[in-house]
């Protein structure tokens, strides 16, 4: 006998999990799938999004997501830099594959440490007046806390997908992915554009950082948690394709859920992990791409 | 052939130097740092096989070396294997693990197996979690054998762990100056290339995954008799992750010298470094240096010496 | 009438929704001097891509000396016989001159015997004319070097087709006679040569036959002098 209910439950666990596994993704979707660079570095700086959330959580009491949503310049400006340091070093030499990966990976590295310095190894978690309520819809309980990131996730994948297509930075961000020789000829810098582009890569991924922090508690390990789940949505979805990222998102948050509600949460990392070598063994290019 | 027998001789060398200081009334703890900084030739050394030579960058060095450790500490349980048994299962099974992983992934870009054995290792760690049979999160108890063949058990592994240090190098240096590593270097160099002017590139890609994958796992074999306690996060420890990274790009990916250079240093350094500073602050200041070393100079202290001398 | 050497029918290679190569068949003798031209776009780059293994096609055959070779790999078919230069040079960065030619004269030429190879580098590199570079690092090469080290190291490979891709362009006028002068002499020693340029002097003084591409298809075949004349490529090129 199923059970219809707690198949429910975790089905509409999994969509709303999708959402936000979207926002997480949406970084890596731009830097990844759009400007080819393999930034192993995303999951760490989705953590450190996480603890800018808790510090002004618990010392001003402040919404984490509106603090997501404040610090969202600053982690812009810290993407360019890491762009910037990142395209001197490696990019412009022509170096990219092997030493730009183990830059990223040290960066991935030294945040981790980091916060463990500061932080320490206990759970970090914030307060917020939605936390712990939920709503109830056609007999499935719904947590605020899961719905209200979910729903800013969508609304982080909206606003990408109007920018990449409606504005100029945003389509000379599409143009730089296909096609550097024709980005010149439009007489847009390419480095510029591509600054561009991983400052905001690295902002989605703060602004989801905040979101995490608000679904579950967190430690300076828990990157490690997200880089199977960035990179199999992405590779899932399509390299760069947004619509992509979300349908692979929610596919993978629904599987996750019901592995989780029916075998145990300890086989969530391998879904992803699954999902990861299946896509790359049988459509690299993912559901959606070019 | 000279050359060889040279190689041979040196190698006898250093193992029956290690089995000499073994046989010495030194400080105990001496034995066991020693272990640790030869144990990182090993998994410097082999890393660098597929990193260095191939250019194919592995993230997942804690999940080959984990794999050695547990396949032996499986053995032990079952069937109470010697240690030569665990040292050669181990290694087979991380070499088979180095061989999937590369079938699935290295007929696509270098990234994409780069970024599965990043994920690897935390998958890995949530499996071994899960077998209780050897121990689970919990950990399990290992008891060493009563009789070494001399000395104490751990100045035993600690030669045991010098023989395969010689080992592991002799295999990277003979790989190096053959016709392998020739075409590991094309490949690397320009792998486009290379395979347009007949290099079997897959294959010899999946053999340099294979061979690091063995070594790694012959480094976690006497892990279990080294500790006599194991369990999954230390037998999965980042500090793995991040020095076999480390100690070859300090020390020269080129070669099979820089390794070596690579671990000795660093890891002397963090066998110092351990009695006065924290291990958290000892990993941040490793990552502070590999950075700087990617950035600054990427061709390591070999690179630095070659440059020096003008060449 | 003796086979050709290569075979190409109706190779069809599509990228996604675009067709790149819409059923492009060419056959070329063994011995001949074979030019492909065509404007930008035309699918030159990637004919030549699906005949060396780059890239595996969608539709149709190749066949060499008879075989087809349609599904073997890239590699393989180095060592039978098909060896290709690089538009961009792509040299062993990491290696000096001489032992970029070490590569394929271990891997393709000689197959599975892992001799000593030095002295026929140092000859291959003697006719190409690179030999006082022999211990430098590409790095230090200047252009026309590079290109140069690209056709040794194709020689070093023992081709019986090679194909020379643009490995004039962008040179001075001297510079387009020395290679020419090469691939003259490389063409005596019955290699057979496909030749890939841009530059008309060049590919006119050259072939003895070509096939001209535009927009995914073979549009003409001929000697120089027809191709010269023939309408379709002179509105391939020019426009209406």
């Amino acid at each position: 006998m199923i059970a219809w209910d707690l198949l429910a439950n975790a089905v509409v666990a999994g969509l709303l999990l999708g959402g936000f596994y979207a926002a997480v993704s949406l970084g890596v979707s731009i830097i990844f799938g759009l400007l080819d660079i393999a930034n192993i570095a995303q999951p760490a700086f989705l953590i450190l999004g996480s603890y800018a959330a808790y510090v002004m959580n618990s010392t001003f009491g402040l919404d984490p997501i509106l603090t997501g949503l404040l610090f969202t310049p600053v982690f812009y400006l810290l993407g360019a830099a890491v762009y910037r340091v990142y395209y001197g070093s490696f990019e412009r030499r022509g170096e990219e594959s092997l030493r730009g990966l183990v830059f990223f990976f040290g960066l991935l590295f030294i945040i981790e440490v980091s916060l463990s310095l500061k932080f320490g190894v206990d759970y970090r978690l914030v307060q917020a007046g939605y936390i712990g309520k939920s709503i109830e819809f056609a007999g499935v309980g719904i947590a605020y806390r899961l719905l209200v990131p979910c729903l800013v996730g969508l609304a982080m994948t909206l606003a990408l997908h109007l920018f990449l297509g409606r504005t100029f930075y945003g389509r000379a961000i599409m143009a730089v992915s296909q096609d550097r020789l024709a980005l010149r000829l439009m007489g847009a810098n390419p480095v510029k554009i591509k600054t561009v582009a991983f400052g905001i890569g690295i902002a989605a991924a703060s602004l989801a950082g905040a979101l995490l922090v608000t679904i579950t508690p967190v430690i300076p390990s828990s990157d490690r948690d997200y880089i199977g789940r960035m990179f199999a949505i992405t590779v899932l979805g399509g390299m760069g394709s947004i619509g992509g990222t979300l349908v692979a998102a929610v596919i993978l948050g629904v599987i996750e859920s019901l592995m989780a509600t029916f075998y145990g949460p300890s086989w969530s990392l391998a879904v992803s992990f699954g999902i990861l070598l299946i896509a790359l063994a049988v459509r690299p290019a993912g559901l959606f791409g070019r | 052939m000279p050359q060889a027998a040279r190689t041979l001789s040196v190698g006898l060398a250093v193992v029956a130097a290690g089995v000499l200081i073994a046989s010495l009334r030194v400080n105990p703890y001496l034995y066991f740092a020693g272990y640790v900084i030869f144990q990182y030739i090993v998994i410097a050394t082999a890393w660098n096989i597929l990193g260095g030579y191939a250019g194919y960058v592995n993230f997942g060095t804690p999940a080959f070396f984990a794999l050695g450790a547990y396949t032996a500490v499986f053995l032990i349980q079952s069937i109470r294997a010697p240690l030569p048994v665990l040292i050669l299962a181990g290694g087979l099974v991380s070499a088979l693990l180095g061989l999937g992983i590369g079938y699935l992934t290295l007929r696509l870009r270098g990234v994409f197996f780069s970024i599965a054995t990043l994920a690897l290792s935390i998958v890995l760690q949530t499996m071994i979690i899960n077998w209780d049979y050897v121990g689970g999160s919990r950990g399990l108890s290992v008891i060493r054998p009563s009789s070494p063949p001399f000395g104490s058990y751990v100045t035993f592994l600690f030669t045991v762990m010098v023989l395969l240090a010689v080992v592991a190098v002799t295999a990277a240096r003979f790989i190096e100056r053959s016709w392998i590593g020739r075409g590991l270097a094309a490949l690397r160099d320009n792998e486009e290339a290379a395979e347009c002017m007949g290099v079997p590139t897959l294959r010899l890609k999946l053999f340099a995954t294979t061979i690091s994958g063995f070594l790694l796992g012959v480094a976690g074999a006497p892990f279990p008799y080294y500790v006599t306690f194991v369990e999954p996060n230390s037998a999965f420890n980042l500090d793995y992750a991040v020095n076999a990274l480390a100690m070859p790009m300090i020390g020269g990916t080129t070669s099979w010298i820089g390794p070596v250079i690579g671990a000795v240093l660093l890891g002397s350094a963090q066998q110092l470094a351990t009695v006065t500073i924290s291990s958290e602050m000892n990993l941040f200041i490793v990552g502070v240096v590999l950075v700087a070393f990617v950035v600054l100079a990427p061709e390591g202290i070999l690179g630095l010496v070659r440059r020096l001398r003008g060449r | 009438m003796t086979a050709p050497l290569l075979e190409v029918e109706g190779l069809v290679k599509r990228f996604g929704g675009f067709t790149a190569l819409n059923r492009v068949s060419l056959h070329v003798k063994a011995g001949e001097r074979f030019g492909l031209i065509g404007p930008n776009g035309s699918g030159k780059t990637t004919l030549i891509n699906c005949i060396s293994g780059a890239l595996a096609p969608d539709g149709g055959r190749i066949l060499f000396e008879g075989v087809d070779i349609t599904a073997v790999a890239a590699h393989r078919r180095t060592r039978l016989g098909i060896v290709r230069t690089f538009q961009i040079p792509k040299p062993f960065s990491s290696m000096s001159v001489i032992e970029n030619l070490h590569i394929p004269l271990e891997y393709a030429a000689h197959g599975r015997l892992h001799g000593a190879t030095g002295s026929e580098a140092a000859e291959i590199l003697r006719v190409i004319g690179l030999e006082a570079k022999a211990h430098l690092r590409p790095g230090g090469l200047t252009q026309i070097e590079m290109r140069k080290l690209e056709l040794a190291r194709a020689l070093a490979a023992r081709p019986k087709l090679l194909i020379s891709d643009e490995a004039m362009a962008g040179l001075s006028s001297a510079e387009v006679d020395d290679i020419l002068a090469i691939l003259f002499r490389l063409n005596e020693q019955r290699i057979t040569i496909i030749m890939i340029e841009h530059i008309m002097r060049a590919v006119m003084r050259f072939s003895e036959r070509i096939v001209v591409l535009d927009a995914r298809e073979r549009i003409a075949e001929g000697t120089p002098e027809e191709i010269v004349g023939d309408q379709a490529v002179e509105k391939a090129y020019l426009g209406e």
